[in-house]
């Protein structure tokens, strides 16, 4: 596959997609493409969905109770929704990381392998092999390849996050969820993953859930703002911050609400 | 020049009674640490006399305990326990574990809630009616086993294991389930997204992120296991030989009540040894599980 073609390629296409928890409508009829090898930044103010939105696409919202949920979310063209998917594999396409790094508390070595050894990888140099790549791809190889026996609880929150990083890439997936992955981190260790997100899109999609709104902008190629529930607009992200066609986008991205 | 800034006239009376309070916690800390001290003193010189007597090599690796003939080995006692308390922990433990994550993950929060109410009332009951149940349950099903292989009917090693299994379940599921509860979902969270099934998150991230405090548990079973006396004795048999698991078996504790009230001179005196072997083993496994706790913590 060349580059032109992975370009402009659409990776999930959502339709008319509904979630319910109970008896709260916290997904309205979302209908959204997220392109391949790009960043998608879902903005908009806490309770929107836009979390929940995201989880949709891994089926993370499965584990709640009570989670009802109606149409389609194609990933590659296949219904992650239908009928005999297994989501252990749809999870190992496609990786998450959370808001608040997550580390197991094992050694470095042993978060990293933890994915791929679920999924039947044994042979040792397999392993060492993998581990390498995912910490190189996460840019914190250097910083902890003296010390893969150690804790990952020993490491600073950034590179707890860059660890988690490393972590969902080593499933080998295509796609990347991030739940507010810097709002619990430090501006320093804040900018690297953004550096960080910007060489991981070459090789994954992106989509990335954030609060905050200079990031979404210097980050993401396409941006979804979400409201109550509701995809208002989805647009290239330049558009959406400098012409917004819906007067709710506006008034968010100016700060009046959210 | 009145009252200046920080300091006031009730300061000095606060302070009085902030020592006092000092001095009375003092106290009560070092009454605790005193009644330690003051036991392993009295049990090494009750028991320690006797055990010169006897020789220590006679003592410990003697293998017959006659006290009418004078003659005081404990070596079937001191392997009797050792294998009934390490039987008892091979099989609690892992029963222990899955109950535990029975409870804390895979029922619903309410049943879960009314079985650990009962698993904790079945820690607190007392320990001879452990032995009724065991004398009228599981001894004469043991006699059936004994008969069909040919073997004398009477109390044994397995019936007491048996016992102590059951007897030690409850604080090992109540430990470990609370260690389990403790874990933060975001681990199990983590595993999901890396595309295990939640069978796989619960054992290979909630459980070992669990395991100081299962450690914990495993602690408190084996010195419940070693130090029982009543059930064992009631299901036992109480024979001291060398240990076998369908022959009667008498553990360490067992000898002490038994035969506390007729014995006399040395006898009584070798008792008391027991008591302070039994005291050392405690001390030591305590020690040694607690050393190994820390560093799985670590």
């Amino acid at each position: 596959m060349n580059e032109v073609e992975t370009q402009n390629k659409v990776k999930i296409h959502t339709k008319n997609l509904d979630l319910f928890y109970g008896d709260v409508h916290a997904l309205k009829d979302v209908n959204l493409d997220i392109q391949s090898h790009n960043v998608t930044a879902l903005i908009g103010p806490s309770g929107c969905g836009k979390s929940t939105y995201l989880k949709t696409l891994n089926r993370m919202n499965d584990t709640i109770d009570g989670v009802k949920i109606t149409g389609d979310v194609f990933l590659d063209n296949e219904n992650v929704y239908g009928k005999g998917v297994d989501v252990t594999i749809l999870r190992k396409k496609v990786g998450m990381v959370f808001q608040s790094p997550n580390p197991f508390p094992m050694s470095i070595y042993d978060n990293i392998t933890y994915g791929p050894r679920m999924h039947g990888v044994k042979k040792r140099i397999e392993l060492d092999e993998i581990v390498e790549k995912s910490l190189k791809g996460a840019a914190i190889w250097d910083e902890v390849k003296d010390r893969m026996k150690k804790s990952a609880l020993s490491l600073s929150g950034g590179q707890q996050q860059r660890l988690c990083i490393a972590r969902a890439l080593a499933t080998q997936p295509d796609v990347l969820l991030m739940d507010e992955p810097t709002s619990a981190l430090d501006p320093i260790s804040t900018t690297k993953i953004e550096e960080l997100i910007a060489e991981l899109k070459k090789n994954y999609s992106i989509v990335i859930v954030t609060h905050n709104m200079q990031q979404a902008a210097r980050i993401s190629d396409d941006t979804a703002f979400f409201l109550l529930g509701e995809l208002i607009e989805n647009h290239k992200t330049e558009t959406i911050f400098s012409s917004p066609q819906d007067k709710r986008t506006e008034d968010y991205i100016t700060g009046r609400f959210g | 020049m009145e009252q200046m800034g920080l300091t006031t006239g009730r300061n000095k009376s606060k302070s009085t009674v902030e020592r006092i309070m000092n001095i009375i916690f003092l106290i009560c800390g070092l009454a605790a640490v005193i009644c330690v001290i003051c036991m392993t003193v009295y049990m090494i010189i009750s028991g320690w006399p006797a055990i010169q007597k006897i020789g220590v090599f006679e003592f410990l690796f003697g293998q017959v305990w006659d006290p009418e003939n004078s003659e005081f080995g404990i070596a079937p006692m001191i392997l009797s326990s050792i294998i009934a308390t390490f039987s008892a922990i091979l099989v609690a433990l892992p029963l222990g574990i899955l109950v535990a994550v029975f409870l804390s993950k895979l029922i619903p929060g309410r049943l879960s809630s009314i079985l650990r109410t009962l698993i904790d009332l079945l820690a607190g009951i007392p320990s001879v009616v452990y032995g009724l149940l065991g004398a009228i349950l599981i001894v004469p099903l043991i006699f059936e086993l004994q008969t069909s292989l040919g073997l004398p009917t009477s109390g044994c090693l397995l019936s007491a294991i048996i016992i102590l299994i059951i007897m030690i379940l409850p604080t090992i599921i109540s430990v470990s389930e609370t260690a389990i509860r403790a874990v933060p979902q975001q681990y199990e969270d983590a595993s999901l997204a890396l595309g295990s099934t939640k069978l796989q998150s619960i054992f290979r991230a909630t459980v070992p992120a669990a395991k100081s405090g299962i450690v914990a548990g495993m602690v408190l079973g084996v010195g419940r296991a070693i130090g029982e006396a009543m059930a064992v004795i009631m299901v036992a048999g109480n024979a001291a030989i060398m240990p076998e698991f369908l022959k009667p078996a008498r553990l360490l504790t067992a000898s002490i009540p038994i035969e506390w009230a007729y014995s006399s001179g040395l006898h009584r005196e070798a008792l008391y040894g027991i008591g302070l072997v039994l005291f050392i083993f405690i001390m030591v496994i305590n020690i040694v599980l607690n050393m190994v706790l820390k560093k799985a913590v670590n």
